[in-house]
């Protein structure tokens, strides 16, 4: 912005009456101008041309083809595949798995993350500590996660169900009964809390301590100050991690495809895990029905398009921002 | 709000001078926390949040080290530490490759995307041409685009060219930039005075020497929260290693260890000790990364809000 504001060429004293000359070389200025900027956006230009815009039109013509790269010809079938959307039980399945996910997950992590930034706020000088070890399991790479899972919540041994049997609790069956995968990955979702947290934590820092001191004149007790003073000041932190968490939630792939998919099958898994990216990649790259899978993409482009949209349009009613919009 | 998102970074960024974390804080809590009670119940819920995010990590590598019988047990140290697991893992499973693409991959992965990343950002802040601010907003908009849409086309793409069951299809697309790291850059380029320019231009500086020995130096710890969140990220692909890499010799280690869990040869469901030792692997050169770049790391969440997941 601050650089916007500047322009050396319409400043530059005595540019406007020397002539045509000069009038000629301004041009060629702003010319070069030009060229550079070309030049330093290139790799972008070329980036965006042959892996975004060139595959997004690829895609789209593949969605009404049932091109399988393992058979020579293609044929075009028309609106066939999104029709096929609508009929293919998986579709549902997954559609559901992955709303069922999103609709606990995203709150889950929303609140829970407040929660913990709220408790890292209280501690002063050592909260660097805490937050650092509240981040770890954000910094162990998904796969890894995926492994360490069916290790803890291995229905006979696993420390979850051990820890669930001091305390009098039957341990489920977290990866095979259908009833408790879901749940079982929610929570394996929320242990990596972390980034939310330190997004809150620093939010948090940054509501001016004399809205509170000022309430407290007022007689404010700790609820009121947290319910007006605190929630809005951070409401943008807020509205951000749930507009990422969401489209996140409604990807999710890695952890749980490195759990129960790949070349050794679950039986039970195979339907309760099955999340919308899962499937989708599974017809892309694993029966290579990949017109299929194009439309199945577009239509969660479609799907996440809508519900973003509707975040931020209803943002306005409950987003704060200092200084108006 | 781009401004709005600068200004909070850098009180954030103050706040992580060591000694005066947040002064207010340590006298807050005196007062708010008062009785005895009320500290206990703070101190335990503090703790047994700490300890569910790290006894895991903790346990994993306890558990890598045990014997097969007892990698369930709750014991921190089983009856012998094996550490020959470790060399078991690496001569049932070519880890020492695995591991070596990974660093390759990653590394290359890290740079080009900050040095790319860098020049376009730079094009955007710097430069004054038409329809600059329409071509940003397109820039932005790709970041919306779900990569789940692009997957096929992306893979059809390098395919054509040749490069299916290579490395490169891992890392080259970072040779054009990345839009996040875009915008992220130009707030940081945006908030260099003007006169820096100018004066390297009296100086008869070209552009390209702007950038290199002007803008690149003064955002120093912006191109390295740029880098190392791209080390994480490409550091922990799985779809990409999925979607590209066919022979074993080429994996990753985030493939690697799926191939592990896969396969009950090599480790999988009956030798978990393995497993644990394999996720370890993979994971221990993050925990080291981030120790060694952890302010830059928070910062960038913290101040951009973030790509944490």
């Amino acid at each position: 912005m601050a650089i916007r504001s500047t322009d050396p060429q319409q400043q530059t004293p005595g540019s406007q009456d020397s002539g045509s000359g000069a009038g000629h070389r301004r041009i060629t200025n702003r010319q070069r101008e030009l060229l550079w900027a070309l030049i330093f956006m290139s790799p972008w230009i070329i980036g965006f041309l042959i892996f975004m815009a060139g595959p997004m039109l690829w895609s789209l013509w593949l969605s009404f083809t049932d091109y399988d790269p393992l058979v020579p010809n293609t044929n075009f079938v028309g609106i066939e595949n999104y029709q096929e959307l609508f009929s293919d039980p998986n579709i549902r399945t997954s559609l559901w798995n992955t709303v069922f996910f999103t609709i606990f997950n995203v709150p889950g992590t929303i609140l829970s993350g407040l929660a913990l930034a709220l408790l890292l706020d209280k501690v002063g000088r050592a909260a660097g500590f805490f937050r650092t070890a509240f981040y770890m399991p954000n910094i162990t790479p998904a796969v890894a996660v995926g492994a360490l899972f069916l290790l803890l919540l291995n229905g006979r041994d696993g420390i979850v169900n051990q820890a669930l049997r001091a305390v009098g609790l039957p341990g489920p069956s977290w990866l095979n009964d259908p009833a408790w995968i879901k749940p079982g990955i929610i929570v394996m979702m929320l242990w990596s809390v972390g980034s939310t947290v330190i997004i809150y934590f620093a939010a948090l820092r940054n509501v001016p301590q004399v809205l509170y001191e000022a309430a407290r004149v007022d007689g404010a007790n700790a609820w009121q100050q947290f319910r007006r003073i605190t929630v809005p000041m951070i409401s943008g932190a807020i509205f951000f991690t749930l507009i990422i968490n969401t489209i996140a939630s409604l990807q999710l792939f890695t952890e749980v495809y490195a759990m129960f998919f790949g070349s050794q099958q679950s039986g039970a898994a195979g339907e309760a895990a099955l999340f919308y990216v899962i499937y989708l990649f599974r017809n892309a790259f694993e029966f290579f029905n990949m017109g299929y899978a194009s439309a199945m993409a577009w239509l969660l482009f479609a799907v996440i398009g809508v519900i973003t949209f509707v975040q931020v349009k209803t943002s306005k009613r409950w987003v704060y921002y200092e200084g108006g919009e | 709000m781009a401004i709005q998102d600068r200004e909070q970074g850098q009180q954030v960024d103050r706040s992580f001078v060591p000694g005066v974390e947040h002064p207010e804080a340590a006298t807050k809590s005196g007062s708010k926390v008062g009785s005895f009670l009320a500290r206990a119940v703070f101190l335990i819920m503090l703790l047994g949040a700490t300890a569910l995010f790290v006894y895991p990590l903790i346990w994993l590598l306890s558990a890598s080290l045990k014997p097969p019988a007892e990698v369930f047990s709750n014991d921190f140290i089983g009856s012998e530490l094996r550490f020959d697991n470790y060399t078991r893992l690496f001569a049932m499973a070519p880890m020492l490759k695995w591991t070596w693409n990974s660093l390759i991959v990653t590394f290359l992965a890290a740079s080009t995307v900050t040095i790319s990343s860098a020049l376009v950002a730079f094009a955007f802040a710097y430069f004054r041409f038409p329809y600059r601010n329409v071509i940003f907003s397109i820039v932005l908009a790709t970041m919306m685009l779900p990569g789940a849409v692009l997957m096929i086309p992306q893979f059809l793409i390098w395919d054509t060219l040749g490069f299916n069951n290579t490395l490169y299809p891992l890392w080259a697309g970072n040779l054009f930039g990345s839009a996040f790291y875009i915008f992220m850059l130009r707030q940081f380029f945006l908030g260099l005075p003007r006169e820096l320019f100018e004066a390297a231009n009296v100086d008869g500086a070209g552009y390209f020497r702007m950038w290199r020995s002007v803008a690149l130096p003064l955002t120093r710890s912006a191109l390295i929260v740029v880098f190392i969140f791209e080390l994480k990220v490409a550091w922990t692909d799985l779809v990409r290693p999925l979607i590209f890499l066919r022979d074993v010799e080429l994996f990753t280690l985030p493939r690697g260890l799926k191939a592990i869990i896969d396969n009950p040869q090599i480790g999988g469901q009956q030798q978990w000790e393995l497993l644990a030792a394999a996720s370890v692997v993979v994971t221990v050169p993050m925990i080291l990364i981030f120790f060694a770049f952890q302010r830059y790391f928070i910062e960038g969440i913290a101040t951009t809000g973030s790509t944490g997941k």
